[in-house]
């Protein structure tokens, strides 16, 4: 583990070899003929690469992309068909999971033997031995804060979110803000990753050894929630609608101090329009944080990677592997644009000053965000089922029980569970 | 308008239904006009999360542009993404969906209320409980098959779909229209040795007009308004208004472009204005004119 | 008319429903009855860019076999009805049996997800649909009485909250009424209470979604009443104040029984419509504080494994309370339709 950390991070600063050969990569697709059609999200990365993709297209191939922030709701019904609609999707740990349950997409090992020389080890997500994704960014959630507000209280950057919800008070007693901590707790998704973050940095597991049997209604999970409902008493009250654009916006307004916010997120937080220069000078990032005395981060990390379909002809997912691959050549950072948008994972990666936050947690051994086939069904559960806790109408250990039974019906109804 | 005696009112009555009309007018206009007043603003002062006033002055616009207004979100929402191709693509959608669901909605809603039989009714009731299945459900099961026949992704289907779902509601409305239209027009039509056909053709058709313009109405707005079925089977390319405008909004890791959203949605709305503007007479007269007795 | 010239009047718009309506609803039932297949689960090492985890996965190959012999899926018969995401008989059995008070029955049965977005669902179905019929109806008879000249112009405002798509008109007000908005930062000042938010509790949820409701779909009765009262027959109304009825005679007895198919009409619409209430739960980020049946179907479908089956429950219980929901109107309309022939 530790081994492959230090991979990451010592080929962002090293210009490893092969890079040369796929210099003007755009140019030298080299694919025969084929077909290629992407679906994925629509970010500014994913863009780049769908962009890059398209521009291996020719006279005898096809490339076409279809990138929305509906991509989860299509791409297993795209790539069921035979042949299938979509010869790759691009998709992140949490949703890959739902490609490989169907089985719809193909194990890239001989691909990767022939075409993928200029693919360093680490991009490959490997499952059980077989490559099955070839990443390309990273993300994860971290501290984000006003420097120039916790030096008018005099604490230092929170390492632990207890020193977190002591600056808060400190913030809230010297009467500058009202609310100083933001926090993307919004019902269903936002609030299921907090606790996800949090249950992992107080040392807890979700599922017994080896199976699809959940466990969360323990010590650990009844401690986060507890820390979750401190936070929310210095949130804004509406703290249950807050997604990350609005905790976001709150942060720009100048409302809010202390966030864990997106990596993804941290880069353009103060270039929006009329944000006030008390906020853009006093931005700042940190890794993330600790608690409970643990030494996990609460946090999870993230990457995004393209798939090949396998309901596709051998041709097909040959050209969509080239394209893709050429998409994803380190040349692409050439353009400033472009290294910008992402925590890149590929050769040559300069990480500017807003991807530290993401190399922090990388580097303070942070657990990936689980690839277990069931664990999306959870995340639901905890969405749903929390949000009686964080209001005070029922206690940790009675949410968490409801959080458990829900799961255990959805389990069962999947079949992970008999 | 002849005053009747009925239609005389105390001058505390005509006072009580002025204010509750501009009461109303207020509670249905306001949100809009303060929509479009935002829409020249940056996406902090629209918000307003510092003060409500923001969205009034604008001082964080006026700190960016110099003024208190700027175009930034019309330009990004038109120029840089394009945001007229989903103009054009919500107009294919619903001008076909107003066209197809009309026809099949006059045929079908006048042989309802022609034929005596029993199953009509039977069919009214299939017709309105089909119209209960959730718009969620029934458009994620169109995926596996429209993915398989190649039919995903593109408008027709699209608009199909839309008919089909639109059709329940056109065929009760337009039903409930004909049987008002008496039966003797084209029975007497019939006995002139018509067939029924023609006797819709050349003697429904011509009074049926303000029925099919209210019903016109409604499908127009359910093709406009519809994010549940285009924002499945539409692919990037060919997206129609709101998902697009949807698009705009972000996602929980990703930062969005909410004042194009704004923008957007106040174009969106302009159109309408226009066409409620030259149809206004059609639409008041449709509403008002004869044909529908009672 | 003829059971053939009836076949071809009727055919196009019968086949659209048949193909897109029907048969989805016939493979929602089938989806309902039947579980994916029981996944046969191994232990693998994964490796990524963070490193490499102990971490199960679905073996495709075991699965598959199970998969190839019956493709349908597992029969779970009413199996996923009864379970604790829906139905929930054993849990409400439980209940029963083990509640000291009715109050603490009912209240944890609200604990359920089917019972509590049933709850809201009802709850805002019989709130918004009569609100809407007279809000509609108001709006009716008043712009009725306006000049012709101001007419258009009345109705073409009238109609922009029906206008406007429900997911972007709801996230606007949402916009509007968050504390610091103009709507909010009103009502704060109307309730001098400065701390009070529309979106932090639970009721005034409930209220915000409601209000929301019957003015997005209060032009869309105004309109059908406005249509109808052109057709007001004038001499009725004549000889009804020849009779010397008041106003309010005249609306009660002359306008109200000549509009009460139109009535009837849109209750019909609004309590299907109302009884799916989804948009504004999604636009207003309700879904801490209220949840409907079409909200849960959205749930089981936007996670990242998707629940098709609990889904397709959903919507067919759904379907059967439209039904029984709707019952009194369809009486009421065989019996008008019995009358006619």
């Amino acid at each position: 583990m530790k081994h492959m950390k230090f991979a990451l991070l010592t080929s962002v600063a090293a210009a490893a070899f092969g890079t040369a050969a796929f210099a003007d990569g755009h140019a030298s697709c080299e694919i025969a003929e084929g077909r290629v059609s992407i679906v994925g999200n629509e970010f500014p990365a994913i863009q780049t690469v769908g962009a890059g993709a398209q521009a291996c297209a020719s006279d005898s191939v096809e490339v076409r992309t279809n990138l929305t922030a509906d991509h989860q709701q299509i791409n297993v019904a795209g790539m069921t068909g035979n042949p299938a609609e979509y010869t790759s999707a691009i998709v992140a740990n949490s949703s890959i999971v739902a490609l490989m349950n169907e089985d719809v997409i193909r194990p890239l090992d001989d691909l990767v033997a022939k075409f993928g020389g200029g693919l360093k080890k680490n991009q490959l997500i490997t499952v059980g031995g077989k490559v099955m994704a070839v990443a390309f960014m990273a993300n994860a959630q971290h501290l984000v804060y006003r420097a120039d507000v916790l030096e008018q209280v005099g604490v230092e950057a929170p390492k632990t979110y207890e020193d977190m919800l002591a600056a808060a008070k400190k913030i809230r007693e010297a009467g500058i803000m009202e609310n100083p901590v933001g926090g993307a707790y919004a019902a269903g998704w936002n609030l299921a990753q907090e606790f996800n973050n949090m249950y992992i940095g107080y040392g807890g597991q979700f599922f017994k050894d080896g199976s699809a049997e959940v466990s969360i209604n323990n010590e650990a999970g009844v401690n986060t929630l507890n820390m979750m409902k401190a936070l929310s008493e210095y949130m804004n009250p509406d703290f249950l609608t807050h997604d990350s654009n609005a905790t976001n916006a709150e942060f720009r307004a100048g409302n809010v101090a202390l966030m864990n916010m997106w990596g993804s997120r941290a880069a353009t937080m103060t270039d929006a329009e009329g944000v006030s220069d008390d906020v853009k000078n006093g931005f700042a990032i940190a890794g993330p944080m600790t608690v409970g005395g643990g030494n996990t981060p609460a946090t999870t990390l993230w990457w995004d990677g393209w798939t090949v379909a396998k309901n596709i002809s051998d041709a097909d997912a040959e050209a969509t592997f080239k394209a893709l691959t050429a998409a994803i050549d380190p040349s692409i950072l050439a353009d400033e644009e472009v290294s910008k948008q992402a925590v890149w994972l590929l050769d040559g990666y300069q990480p500017t000053a807003a991807a530290e936050g993401v190399f922090a947690a990388a580097n303070a051994g942070s657990t990936p965000y689980p690839m277990l086939p069931y664990q999306g069904l959870l995340h639901t559960a905890l969405g749903a089922e929390l949000t009686d806790f964080m209001q005070g109408n029922e206690s940790a250990e009675q949410a968490l029980a409801d959080v458990e039974a829900a799961y255990t019906a959805a389990a069962k109804e999947n079949g992970f569970l008999q | 308008m002849t005053t009747s005696r009925a239609q005389q009112r105390s001058l505390a009555l005509n006072l009580l239904i002025w204010v509750f009309v501009v009461v109303w007018l207020i509670l249905a206009a306001f949100p809009f006009f303060w929509t479009l007043w935002g829409s020249f603003k940056v996406e902090l002062d629209f918000f307003s999360i510092t003060d409500w006033t923001d969205a009034l002055f604008g001082p964080r616009t006026e700190a960016s542009y110099g003024r208190p207004f700027t175009g930034a979100g019309y330009e990004g929402a038109w120029v840089q993404e394009e945001f007229w191709k989903a103009v054009i693509n919500t107009s294919i959608v619903c001008v076909s969906v107003v066209c197809i669901s009309l026809t099949f909605g006059t045929l079908g809603g006048y042989a309802l209320s022609r034929s005596g039989y029993r199953y009509t009714f039977w069919l009214l009731i299939i017709a309105l409980i089909f119209r209960a299945l959730p718009q969620i459900t029934l458009v994620s099961g169109y995926l596996q098959p429209f993915f398989a026949w190649n039919l995903w992704g593109i408008l027709p289907t699209t608009i199909i779909v839309l008919v089909a779902i639109n059709q329940p509601f056109t065929l009760w409305m337009l039903h409930s229209f004909f049987t008002k239209i008496p039966m003797e027009l084209d029975e007497s039509a019939k006995v002139d040795g018509c067939t029924q056909f023609q006797a819709f053709r050349y003697v429904i058709i011509p009074v049926m007009w303000p029925g099919v313009i209210t019903t016109g109405l409604f499908s127009f707005l359910l093709a406009y308004n519809d994010f549940a079925v285009a924002a499945m089977l539409l692919q990037e390319e060919s997206r129609t208004m709101v998902p697009a405008i949807a698009a705009f909004l972000g996602t929980t890791q990703t930062e969005g472009n909410v004042m194009f959203a704004v923008a957007a949605v106040v174009s969106a709305t302009a159109p309408l204005f226009v066409m409620v503007l030259f149809f206004q007479r059609q639409i008041v007269s449709g509403l008002t004119a004869g044909a529908v007795k009672g | 008319m003829k059971h053939r010239t009836f076949f071809w009047f009727f055919l196009p718009s019968g086949l659209a429903m048949f193909l897109f309506i029907f048969l989805p609803i016939l493979s929602v039932i089938s989806q309902s009855l039947f579980t994916p297949h029981d996944a046969v689960l191994v232990t693998v090492e994964n490796c990524g860019p963070f490193g490499c985890t102990e971490e199960t996965t679905v073996d495709q190959e075991a699965t598959e076999a199970l998969r190839s012999d019956q493709p349908l899926g597992q029969w779970a018969g009413l199996g996923i009805y009864l379970d604790r995401g829906h139905l929930a008989i054993n849990e409400v059995r439980q209940l029963w049996q083990t509640a000291p008070s009715w109050g603490s029955f009912f209240d944890r049965l609200g604990n359920l997800p089917f019972y509590r977005a049933m709850g809201f669902t009802l709850t805002y179905t019989f709130i918004v649909t009569p609100l809407t019929i007279l809000a509609g109806l108001a709006i009716a008879l008043a712009v009725n009485t306006l000049s012709s000249w101001l007419k258009g112009l009345v109705i073409f405002f009238s109609l922009l909250p029906f206008i406007v798509p429900p997911l972007i008109g709801s996230l606007i007000l949402f916009w509007m009424i968050d504390a610091r908005g103009v709507v909010g930062s009103f009502i704060q000042w109307a309730a001098s209470d400065p701390g009070l938010s529309l979106k932090a509790s639970t009721g005034l949820t409930w209220i915000t979604l409601m209000v929301y409701g019957v003015w997005h779909s209060a032009p869309f009765a105004f309109v059908i009443f406005y249509a109808g009262l052109q057709t007001l027959p004038q001499d009725t109304l004549e000889s009804a104040v020849i009779d010397g009825a008041s106003r309010w005679q005249r609306i009660r007895y002359v306008v109200v029984p000549h509009l009460m198919p139109l009535v009837t009409f849109v209750a019909l619409i609004q309590l299907m419509d109302n009884f799916r209430v989804f948009e504004p739960i999604i636009g207003f980020s309700a879904s801490a504080h209220a949840r409907s049946l079409s909200w849960a179907i959205f749930n089981d479908l936007g996670g990242e494994t998707r629940l098709l089956s609990s889904a397709a429950a959903t919507s067919v219980l759904t379907i059967i309370c439209v039904a029984i929901l709707l019952s009194p109107v369809l009486v009421r309309t065989w019996r008008d339709f019995n009358g006619k022939t």
